[in-house]
Order: structure tokens, then C-alpha cells, then sequence
């Protein structure tokens, strides 16, 4: 069994900004991470990202990567378990996880968890043939590996990540015949769409896949126009020639270990399903347990990187590290996030938040000290 | 299916090594994973389902859905969008649900 003061589990945004906070504070941290290559969703985000300067706006999202890695590098109390997955949190704290085909125990003082979400998937008629991928696959594939996943792509879905990974396949050179968004508007930023529509790509709103074609991989598929009940009209297919599906419609969060750990759970639509209940340090209902990211809330990296921020924080306090200014500290990052969750979007965050809120007892969190 | 040039990426591609898939061989470079170098060599049929014995193919790249296992070394059920390629690896198409011993 390891001892570990603080263990981080994913080293995206918010575990490696969750990390540093830790240590500046005093606490001994260790990351682990399933992949070799540390900053989680952002290492495949060729552009440059929004939000504003405190989160790196208008940084590449593999430069923000190395901006927080390079910091890390820097601190002697965080070490990092690459290539290691985490397989369990049980009731007495420990966690088991795999590492070089080892199984290893680990007893942390306290936990944060930042394991990101997952891709839904979207039913229709042989949407297992191969060639139909989940939009991060096509971004791994090409940005991490550069490797084309295929000719012609029909992309589902016109949210950001939608917009932004055609814009991607593009740049690596390949044809994308058109975007389809089952809802009557684009849900992206518009700067992206009138990107790729500028490109040539057009993007078809009220449409969606009918069905997809293909023996031993995709051959072409249908897609087809949505009545306002959002069932196809027949007589409306199209066939496309595309040997890639890309599907982007959306993420859940990764909480199959909060789940495990105890933690009280709720369905909140607005962040992507089953999300933890937590109090404003992001405390979840198990103590020592912190979570923060897209596993608390499908979010975005600006705000994922404030609530590592947090979660950092919470946790070296709870282990009793201090910091001068705390409470400072975290009204200004309390205040970041406000600033983040504006427009509508932001609107249905600060929803589904307040639904989810529940307050610890004082003695154990920053506001205590 | 490579890519070569990238207004933004730089690809640094490390050694180059070879295996086999199903008795052929394929080239691969050393640090990525044994679904990329398929994929760079074409082949995107990975497996059969168990029991309908549809095709599956890569989904998620990230070792989160387990649509790409496959027999690598005499080992089945390894996810290989998650495994790296090395010199001389011997990777199958697996049947079934794989020989576990
Ligand atoms: C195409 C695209 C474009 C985007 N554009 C923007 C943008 O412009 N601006 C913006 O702010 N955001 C953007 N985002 C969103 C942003 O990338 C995510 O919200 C952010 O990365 C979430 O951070 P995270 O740290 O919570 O999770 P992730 O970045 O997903 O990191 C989670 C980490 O946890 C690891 N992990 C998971 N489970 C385990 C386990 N059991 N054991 C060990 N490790 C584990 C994973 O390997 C991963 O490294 C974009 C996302 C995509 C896909």
C-alpha cells in the first residue's frame, strides 16, 4: 500500500491546475493518468480557445498543456503516474489502480477526481460498422497521431466540438461532405461555423442520419430532414458518399468512480447527465473526495481549470495547508467562474449547479480558515 | 493515410517498426498506438461481434469502449487503441470473446 497525501486522478485542465494549487499550498501530490501524454482533452485542440486570459484565451489548447506541465515540472512535491488507470475507489479510501500491468494500492488523505467525460453515442440503423467513430477518436487519430481516419466525413451534430473537429479535418485534408444538427439552430459559436461554412461545408439544421450503409466498413449513408417532433419526413433522404461518421452529440460525465466512492449522485440534464453533489469547495458527499472538470459538470477547459483551481485548494485545506490569502483566492476564482457561466449557456450551468449544492460542516473547508 | 503536412501540427514520428496483422506485416512508428498504425495502413475491420458476427471497428481511441479488442501476442481482449506498437508484435483478429489461459 502507498501512502499519498493528495491524489489527483486525471491529469486533463482541471487535475493539473487541482495539482498545482495543491502543492504551491504545501501538500505533497501525486497525478495519475490512463495516458502517457498528460492534459487530458486539451493536447487534441489544435485552436485557439476562448475565455479569457486568466485560462489562457487564445492560447492553443496543446500550448495551455505544456504551460501547466511546464509548471509542474518545476514543483518538487507533485509527482506523476503516467499510463496508470484507475480501476476502483472503495469505502475504506483505498484505490487500486494498473500500472505496467501491475495492480498497485494507493491510501490517500484525500482525493480529487478529474476524469473528464465520455462521448454519447447516437442510435440509428448500423451505427456499429467501422468507420463511425466519436468525434474525440477522429481528433486522437489525426492530432495526436496523424493519421486521416478516412476520405469523406459526415459529421452529426453542429455544437462546438462539431464545428471545431470539421475544422480540424479539414486543415489535415479531408473532404467533409456536410454537417447535420437534429436542432432547428447551430448550437456552436457562430466565429466557428461561418469557418467551415466558409470552407465550403454546408451545415444542414433540422436534419439528422437516417442510416448508415456499408459490409465489412461504412460505405455512404442517408441522412434526412426532422419534423418538429424531431422524427425524419420520409421522402426527404439524401444519400452521401462518406466512408466517416463522426458523431458529436454531446458528452456525459466519466463517474463511474464517483459512483463507486459513495458519492451521492443527480441527473442534471444541463451538465450531461449524473453528476456529484457538492458544496461550493467542491467537496463531494464523501469526505476527502473533491471533484472538478467535465466529471462535475460537462463544461469547458476555462471553467474546468478554475474549478481544479478549487478542488486544489478544498482538498490542501482539508488536510489542514494554509495559504495567506485564501479566502481571497477563492472569491477570486468563485468570481472567474461567474464570469465564465454568463450568455445562456452559462445560464443553464448556474442551473443545474444550484440543483446540486450541499454544505459540509465548516470545520474541514476553506471557508473555515 | 498519413499525414504528411499540417498548417499547425508538427508530426515528429519516432522509429520505425514492424509487426504483423493476421500473417501480414505493417510498419508503425515507435510511441503510437497499434490502432493508428492500422488505421495508417488501412485496415479498419478489427473484430466480429460474438454473437451476430457484425464488424466492429475503432469508436472512442481512448480505451473507454471496447470496440477495438483484439489478440496481441497470444493475449485477447487487449485494447489497442490504448496499446503501443513494438518490433516484432503478432496481433490477430480475435474470435469470439478471445481464449482467456
Ligand atoms: C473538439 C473540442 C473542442 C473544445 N474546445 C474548447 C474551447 O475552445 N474552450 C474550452 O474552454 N474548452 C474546449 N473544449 C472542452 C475541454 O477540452 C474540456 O471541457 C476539458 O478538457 C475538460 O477538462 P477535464 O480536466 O475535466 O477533463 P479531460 O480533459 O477529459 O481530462 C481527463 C483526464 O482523466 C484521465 N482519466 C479518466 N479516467 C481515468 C482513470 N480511471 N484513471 C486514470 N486516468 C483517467 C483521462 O485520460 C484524461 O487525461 C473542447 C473539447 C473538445 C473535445
Amino acid at each position: 500500500m502507498i501512502p499519498v497525501e493528495i491524489l489527483v486522478i486525471g491529469g486533463g485542465p482541471a487535475g493539473l491546475c487541482a495539482a498545482v494549487q495543491a502543492a504551491e499550498m504545501g501538500s505533497k501530490v501525486l497525478i495519475v493518468d490512463r495516458n502517457n501524454t498528460l492534459g487530458g482533452q486539451l493536447v487534441k485542440q489544435t485552436h485557439m480557445f476562448f475565455g479569457s486570459e486568466k485560462q489562457y484565451a487564445s492560447t492553443r489548447g496543446f500550448d495551455i498543456a505544456n504551460i501547466l506541465l511546464d509548471k509542474i515540472d518545476k514543483m518538487k512535491n507533485v509527482e506523476i503516474m503516467r499510463k496508470a488507470t484507475v480501476l476502483a475507489i472503495y469505502e475504506d479510501g483505498v484505490v487500486s489502480l494498473e500500472h505496467k500491468d501491475k495492480y498497485i494500492k494507493i491510501k490517500p488523505k484525500a482525493i480529487v477526481v478529474a476524469t473528464g467525460a465520455s462521448e454519447k453515442n447516437l442510435a440509428f440503423p448500423n451505427n456499429d460498422l467501422p468507420g463511425i467513430y466519436g468525434a474525440g477518436a477522429v481528433q486522437t487519430l489525426m492530432n495526436e497521431y496523424g493519421v486521416k481516419p478516412g476520405n469523406r466525413v459526415l459529421m452529426i451534430g453542429a455544437g462546438n466540438i462539431g464545428l471545431i473537429v470539421s475544422y480540424q479535418l479539414i486543415q489535415a485534408g479531408v473532404r467533409v461532405e456536410a454537417i447535420v444538427e437534429a436542432a432547428p439552430t447551430i448550437g456552436g459559436y457562430l466565429v466557428h461555423a461561418s469557418k467551415v461554412r466558409r470552407m465550403g461545408v454546408p451545415i444542414l439544421t433540422g436534419y439528422s442520419i437516417k442510416e448508415a450503409y456499408g459490409t465489412d466498413s461504412l460505405e455512404s449513408a442517408a441522412i434526412w430532414k426532422l419534423d418538429e417532433n424531431w422524427r425524419g419526413i420520409p421522402g426527404t433522404e439524401k444519400k452521401l458518399n462518406v466512408d466517416v461518421i463522426c458523431i458529436s452529440v454531446g458528452l456525459s460525465p466519466l463517474s463511474e468512480l464517483l459512483w463507486q466512492a459513495g458519492c451521492q449522485m443527480k441527473y442534471i440534464h444541463e451538465l450531461g447527465g449524473f453528476v456529484p453533489v457538492r458544496d461550493t469547495n467542491l467537496h463531494s458527499s464523501v469526505k476527502g473526495l473533491f471533484v472538478a472538470g467535465d466529471v462535475a459538470g460537462v463544461e469547458e477547459a476555462s471553467s474546468a481549470m478554475v474549478e481544479g483551481y478549487i478542488a486544489g485548494m478544498s482538498a490542501a485545506a482539508y488536510l489542514g495547508y494554509k495559504l495567506y490569502n485564501m479566502k481571497l483566492v477563492k472569491e477570486d476564482l468563485m468570481n472567474q467562474l461567474d464570469s465564465l457561466r454568463h450568455g445562456p449557456v452559462g445560464e443553464k450551468i448556474r442551473r443545474g449547479i444550484s440543483n446540486l449544492t450541499i454544505e459540509h460542516e465548516a470545520a474541514a473547508s476553506v471557508d473555515a480558515l | 493515410m498519413r499525414i504528411f503536412k499540417h498548417p499547425i501540427l508538427n508530426f515528429e514520428r519516432k522509429r520505425l517498426v514492424t509487426f504483423t496483422f493476421n500473417n501480414k506485416t505493417i510498419e508503425g512508428y515507435e510511441g503510437e498506438t497499434i490502432a493508428a498504425a492500422l488505421h495508417a495502413a488501412g485496415i479498419k475491420t478489427l473484430s466480429h461481434s460474438s454473437e451476430k458476427h457484425r464488424p466492429r471497428g475503432l469508436f472512442c481511441a481512448i480505451g473507454n469502449c471496447s470496440s477495438c479488442l483484439m489478440e496481441v501476442n497470444g493475449e485477447a481482449n487487449v485494447r489497442i487503441c490504448v496499446e503501443e506498437v513494438k518490433e516484432g508484435l503478432i496481433i490477430r483478429t480475435q474470435t469470439g470473446k478471445g481464449d482467456l489461459v
